[in-house]
């Protein structure tokens, strides 16, 4: 991640009345996001999709206990920016606190309501699921 | 129950003139009344984000006129049923209906004999219907099944799954830029002689061109083949007379018609479905059951395992009714001023990219775009925020995709209900799009 903080995506987000507004920030925080090399934009990183592919990497930390550290990309623009969005709430937390995390409650708070559902045909939501089933595999391998 | 509301009206001499399929010119018999068809679609009216709700998802389902929805519910308030098994009154009721809407449909097809109009649970089970009970027993390796990159995966997968159990090869037949089927192809492809059946759509879904299908199946079955219609978009966007087609299969669902999902029709000739073996077997397809074998029904029954969806069918005959009194052919007139609009507006913003014929007259009802900077689902999610709802994907078409070197486009789809008002809040919204994308 480029080190950008929740908070401070939360923030921005406060700052905007309009809803034009918030998807131009989401935009431009999907423009910022470090692209996944092609290589990687594979089947088996691929989460989902039928409007917007997502590609989802993880390459969890050395620390001790280790973090994890995900990448991610779309070819969509706002699903792009929603990504790096997850990224902030979940990158560079344990295992143990990535599943704490009630992504849906920020995504409301954000007023980004139903982008998070799996009614969407978006990616995001089998994102989620699998940065959830990554956290439970990482944590039940240090037993 | 009311009659569809149509300025003057129509009745059905209407649709004398629409006898062949392809490409017309559009704008023929007096214009629709849209405000007041409109006022038969209950759902049309309620705020989307705030809006109006825009409907432009058309090419994926319709919407249901109030008749349909009230024949649906009064079936099962008052007459509710089993079919063809019960000696009481509802189950009478039950049955009339339920026969009685597949004459809807044979005279809506153009057809004599209702023992030809199999239900089924829409076009893709239609389609592999044929694929399963015709393919399965009449093809051969080395034996060729013609489609067109045109195709829905409905009407690719079936024969795909079939050519890998008879080992019969897959012909194509390929897309102009303007998303036109290369016609001077054909004979090259018949001259061996291998085509056993062509299966093409009458309407792409994707880029709404309207095919010949006509001349297509003249070509094909003059070199011995059978000729299967998809008409999923077809029954719903242009006029259908099975007899000035010259074909073998014509299958269609119900749902992109005015019709409720989970009900279609398999249309065929009665001697190829005579020689055909069931799809399905169980209750309802039966003569006579032993131990070691069972006897067949006869048609249409030997193909309609199980209770039906009698309510389903009820509703498509009734959204057929519909359908018929407003006009195929304006209907099509209609959609086809829609388009016209739409093009020209589009033609005008930079970035814009159509798909498909350049004519409006060789489209029914549909407009697939990409704007440059933008992902179609980025379009699609803002166009969301202000009401107004299209597609945007592959469209179940991800060989058109391929053939135009995209991932995906957004595809507004038009129909009887939408207005000149609509398509110009479409291109209100598309300009919100380049402006958030700057």
């Amino acid at each position: 991640m480029s080190g950008v903080t929740l908070e401070r995506i939360e923030q921005g987000f406060r700052m905007m009345q309009k809803w034009e507004d918030r998807y131009r920030l989401l935009i431009q925080m999907g423009r910022k996001l470090e692209p996944l090399d092609e290589e990687l934009k594979v089947e088996e990183n691929r989460v989902q999709g039928c409007a917007s592919n997502v590609w989802l990497v993880s390459e969890p930390t050395d620390d001790d206990p280790p973090r994890l550290r995900f990448r991610a990309d779309s070819d969509a623009h706002i699903v792009k920016g929603l990504v790096a969005l997850l990224l902030a709430i979940y990158s560079d937390r344990t295992p143990e606190e990535a599943l704490q995390v009630d992504a849906q409650a920020i995504l409301n708070r954000l007023e980004l309501k139903g982008h998070l559902s799996p009614s969407r045909s978006n990616g995001l939501f089998a994102m989620v699921e699998r940065i959830r089933a990554l956290a439970v595999a990482e944590a039940a391998s240090r037993g | 129950m009311a009659s569809p509301a149509t300025h003057p009206p129509t009745d059905s001499p209407a649709l004398a003139g629409s006898q062949s399929l392809g490409p017309r010119p559009g704008g023929s018999g007096p214009e629709l009344d849209v405000e007041a068809i409109r006022a038969d679609f209950p759902i049309l009216h309620q705020e989307v984000n705030g809006r109006p709700l825009v409907y432009l998802d058309n090419a994926a389902t319709s919407q249901k006129p109030a008749v349909v929805v009230e024949a649906i519910e009064g079936f099962y308030r008052r007459d509710n049923a089993n079919v063809h098994r019960g000696l009481h009154e509802l189950s009478r009721r039950s049955t009339e209906r339920y026969e009685g809407a597949r004459g809807v449909v044979a005279s809506w097809l153009g057809v004599e004999d209702p023992g030809e109009v199999i239900w089924t649970r829409g076009a893709t089970e239609a389609i592999n219907l044929v694929a399963r009970s015709w393919g399965d027993s009449h093809l051969r390796e080395g034996d060729e099944i013609l489609l067109t990159d045109l195709e829905h995966h409905s009407n690719l997968v079936p024969w795909q799954m079939l050519a890998a159990r008879t080992g019969a090869r897959l012909r194509y037949l390929e897309l102009d830029d303007e998303g036109e089927l290369i016609l001077d192809d054909l004979p090259r492809i018949l001259e061996g002689g291998r085509v056993r059946i062509a299966a093409i759509s009458q309407v792409s879904n994707a880029l709404g061109t309207l095919n010949p299908v006509a001349e297509i199946a003249r070509q094909v079955k003059a070199h011995g083949g059978l000729v299967l219609v998809d008409g999923a978009q077809g029954a719903a966007h242009a006029p259908v007379r099975i007899p000035d087609l010259g074909i073998d299969f014509y299958a269609f669902s119900g749902h992109k018609m005015c019709g409720p999902t989970g009900v279609g029709v398999l249309w065929a000739r009665r001697e190829l479905l005579e020689a055909m073996e069931p799809f399905q077997g169980g209750g309802d397809m039966i003569d006579e059951v032993h131990r070691d074998h069972s006897t067949w029904a006869q048609l249409p029954y030997k193909f309609e395992a199980g209770t039906p969806n009698i309510s389903g069918a009820i509703g498509l005959a009734e959204a057929i009714r519909y359908l018929n009194a407003v006009g195929a052919e304006r209907i099509l007139a209609h959609e086809q001023r829609l388009v016209r609009r739409t093009m020209k507006a589009l033609e005008a913003m930079p970035g814009i990219r159509l798909f498909g014929p350049g004519d409006p007259a060789h489209r029914a009802g549909v407009v697939s775009f990409t704007m440059e900077g933008t992902h179609p689902h980025d379009i699609a999610t803002i166009l969301d925020s202000e009401g107004v709802a299209i597609r945007a994907g592959h469209h179940c078409a991800q060989l058109v995709m391929k053939r135009y070197g995209v991932a995906a486009t957004a595809r507004a789809s038009f129909y009887l209900y939408n207005t000149e008002a609509e398509v110009d809040r479409l291109v209100e919204s598309l300009g919100t799009v380049r402006e958030i994308f700057g």
